[in-house]
């Protein structure tokens, strides 16, 4: 294996993921035509065929999500042509178309070239959004540029007379298939340029009803596109056709899948454009009424509170009088309160008036100076009395006395003791003698008791 | 050059827009106000009567033979002949 690596050998694996790559590259998107053989379609609703010429074949797959939209059924045998991208399936080494677009050999061809003037178109910008005019929002007056005897004007004017709104369609009637039907139409369109400034139409509306890829080719014409991509007119297409663009839808300010849908178109655009109108006047009415209605109520407010000066004067004087006597009655009823008063306190003064308390204590007075006087006599006597009484009994009880009836006192002449017993001295003592009127020294001589004397 | 008409109502229409959101901010002094509205008023109105004045016709211009447009009244024509041309 190393060596196979390093020498340039490549697996299986790898050499068809390089083929599938280098095919995938090469061949991103190839045209092919040829006749469809062994076509099987199973249950996965995959087509698988195999596409062949004289000489040669190739596998071929037509995948559900495309074939779906085809409006033929293939089969073996059938000339086609196809827009194809090239695979490589890996695990069986085998390469095959898958297949995008078919066509029945012969349309195809138209195909091509319609391809072809949609790539050139839109490289010149002719499909540029930047280009599209702006349309009406109010599209009252239609230009209808389509056949006068197809479905297109009956279905327009159909729609139209059913609504509300007063429209003007003015027709351009043009071939809408055949071989003159590109220039008709182109000129219908420039036409409508040049009359429009008469006839101030708001939209151009062209197209047809529903038909065959052939039926419908003049709308895939390169001079119709450049009349409706040159048209100053906003211009709608309305081509019946389901599935494809046509280059007219490419070219066109607007594209419509029927003429009963432009209609339609014209019929809201109108309704909105009413109600848009009706809706801004309605708001302002709204907004105006409701402001003029606040300032009404602000002016009776503001009214209301004004008042003529008379009427203040007349209220003034009113609230003058009314200050004025309660003014009065205030000071009166003060003044009445305070006279009340007045008489109170003079009753009370009257009853505390001090000139009988002070006759009376006068009187109390007198009476005890004079009780008093005569108690001092009589005190002052019984005191004198009692004085005398004690004094002639003091005298009686006076040691002098006592003295004078004979009785002597005796001392110790050394500590002047009075000398109660006999055994208080002995003899040798000398002792003092008081009598009543003078004093004796003695000496002791004997002491002894009275007993012992009258035993003797 | 004249202005065309879808383009006037595209005017108008903005124009009664932004007095509408003028009104209602509500900060504009009366007079000012009134103005607004009475100019409100009148581009509606006006709108109002270039509608009502769309008639409801049908016509068919031709080319007649000194090369002039000519209109015609259209008349539905009831053909089977789904898209026959002329």
């Amino acid at each position: 294996m190393h060596i196979g690596d390093e020498s340039g050998i490549l697996t299986v694996s790898k050499l068809n993921q390089q083929v599938k790559m280098l095919l995938e590259a090469k061949f991103p998107f190839v045209w092919v035509k040829g006749e469809i053989s062994n076509f099987r379609v199973p249950a996965s609703g995959h087509f698988y065929f195999t596409l062949k010429d004289a000489k040669s074949q190739i596998n071929a797959v037509f995948f559900r999500a495309q074939n779906r939209f085809l409006r033929f059924l293939p089969e073996s045998g059938m000339q086609v042509i196809c827009q194809a991208r090239l695979s490589v399936y890996e695990p069986r080494g085998e390469y095959q178309i898958i297949v995008e677009v078919m066509e029945p050999l012969g349309v195809g061809e138209l195909q091509l070239a319609f391809e072809a003037l949609k790539r050139k178109l839109d490289a010149e910008g002719l499909f540029d959004p930047a280009r599209k005019k702006i349309l009406p929002l109010c599209p009252q007056n239609i230009c209808l540029i389509t056949s006068k005897s197809g479905a297109a004007i009956r279905d327009i004017l159909k729609v139209l007379q059913r609504s509300p709104y007063p429209v003007t369609v003015t027709l351009f009637p043009v071939a809408v298939q055949g071989n003159e039907a590109r220039i008709e139409i182109a000129q219908a369109i420039e036409s409508a340029n040049m009359l429009t400034w008469r006839h101030e139409w708001d939209v151009v509306i062209v197209g047809r009803g529903g038909g065959s890829l052939e039926d419908l080719w003049s709308f895939n014409e390169e001079i119709v596109a450049r009349a409706i991509s040159g048209s100053l007119i906003p211009v709608i297409s309305a081509v019946g056709h389901e599935i494809d663009f046509t280059i007219a839808d490419m070219a066109a300010d607007l594209r419509l899948p029927t003429p009963t849908a432009a209609a339609e178109w014209v019929v809201k655009r109108l309704e909105q454009f009413h109600r848009e109108l009706h809706g801004g006047r309605d708001r302002m009415v709204e907004v105006m009424k409701t402001r003029l209605e606040n300032l009404g109520l602000r002016i009776q407010y503001l009214e209301r509170r004004i008042t003529h000066p008379k009427r203040r004067l007349e209220s003034m004087r009113l609230t003058l009088d009314d200050r004025l006597e309660r003014l009065r009655l205030a000071i009166e009823r003060s003044l009445e309160k305070t006279r009340i008063r007045h008489a109170h306190l003079g009753q009370r003064l009257l009853y505390l008036n001090p000139e009988a308390n002070i006759l009376r204590c006068r009187a109390q007075l007198d009476r005890l100076c004079k009780e008093f006087a005569l108690h001092h006599h009589r005190i002052l006597d019984g005191y004198r009395l009692r004085f005398e009484h004690y004094s002639s009994r003091l005298e009686a009880l006076s040691p002098l006395s006592v003295l004078l009836r004979g009785y002597s006192i005796t001392y110790r002449a050394v500590d002047k003791k009075v000398i109660r017993s006999y055994t208080e001295t002995g003899p040798g003592d000398r002792v003092l003698v008081h009598l009543a009127n003078g004093l004796l020294e003695c000496l002791v001589d004997k002491a002894q008791d009275v007993q012992t004397e009258k035993e003797r | 050059m004249v202005k065309k008409k879808s383009d006037m109502f595209e005017e108008t229409l903005k124009k009664l827009q932004e007095l509408v959101e003028k009104l209602e901010k509500g900060d504009l002094p009366l007079e000012e106000a009134m103005e607004c509205f009475s100019e409100g008023i009148r581009i509606a109105q006006f709108c109002h009567n270039k509608l009502e004045e769309a008639e409801n016709k049908v016509q068919m211009l031709l080319k007649d033979q000194q090369g002039g447009w000519a209109s015609a009244p259209f008349e539905v024509v009831n053909t089977n002949a789904d898209e026959q041309g002329k």
